[in-house]
């Protein structure tokens, strides 16, 4: 369809075919990544806390199911999975408070103020995951 | 609106002036779980690090400590129908097929309310057997 053809009045979604690739898409396309991925988390952390409340064995030993995971955690696989997870939840909250600030009080739309917020969104999400796991692996 | 107008049904009046499903009621309430979840997920992120580190007996003492185990179901209740929402529209917007969509979109209410209770009962179970 040419754009003469279009007559509907109502505002268009933006979308990836008619906007350049700037700051401010890249974080609410990151918004969506990391909302799915943390969907996902939560059945780990369900499968965790499920196994928690296992019966311990009779010697006090944790029930198997923990034992297994809590292999998983400690594992080099594990263990990038949740720095990975607490970037994606450090990224959603910042992100979605600035969502929050949009939809309420109408903050931040200016389009440098947006790109500046989305940069610090990326950042705050990648320093505090490393901070996290330097206070997890060394206080 | 002129007095022509007056005859016309509500239906023409709503015609061509978008959808008139629950989009507004499903707005707001992705945003009040969220703003539930500024203050809870913090707690949490801080809290779980701490008791995955203190291992298994250390893990259900954090459990089993009540204001724990209430702040706990809330983060659960907060977060399982926030990602419930914002799921349902990943899927409304990306599934174009009707019966796959329908299926999904029930699937993906069956998992949360699902995940839901598998926290409540297992933080319920830990703090109730604590002391016994």
């Amino acid at each position: 369809m040419s754009s003469g053809d279009w007559t509907d009045p109502r505002p268009m979604s933006p979308h990836l075919q008619v906007w350049k690739p700037h700051l401010t898409m890249a974080a609410s396309i990151t918004q969506r990544i990391t909302g799915v991925a943390l969907y996902f988390g939560t059945f780990l952390i369900t499968a965790w806390v499920f196994a928690l409340a296992m019966p311990a064995k009779a010697d006090g030993a944790p029930a198997e199911c923990y034992t297994v995971i809590e292999s998983i955690i400690s594992s080099v696989f594990g263990q990038i999975l949740l720095v990975l997870w607490a970037a994606a939840v450090l990224f959603h909250l910042a992100n979605g408070i600035r969502h929050l600030l949009w939809d309420g009080p109408h903050l931040g739309f200016e389009p440098k103020t947006a790109s500046a917020w989305s940069a610090f969104n990326y950042i705050f999400a990648i320093v505090g995951a490393a901070a996290i796991w330097f206070a997890a692996a060394y206080i | 609106m002129s007095s022509n107008q007056d005859f016309a049904t509500p239906t023409a009046r709503a015609r061509g002036l978008g959808s008139a499903k629950a989009g507004t009621e499903h707005h707001i309430r992705q945003r009040v779980s969220a703003i539930a979840l500024i203050f809870l997920v913090p707690w949490f992120l801080f809290s779980v690090i701490n008791a995955v580190q203190a291992g298994y007996d250390g893990a259900q003492d954090w459990v089993a400590q009540p204001w724990n185990a209430i702040l706990l179901i809330l983060t659960a209740g907060a977060a399982f129908y926030h990602m419930r929402l914002g799921m349902q529209v990943v899927i409304e917007d990306y599934i174009y097929t009707p019966g796959m969509k329908s299926a999904l979109l029930i699937l993906n209410s069956f998992a949360s309310i699902a995940l839901f209770v598998t926290v409540a009962v297992s933080v319920l179970k830990i703090w109730f057997t604590a002391g016994v």
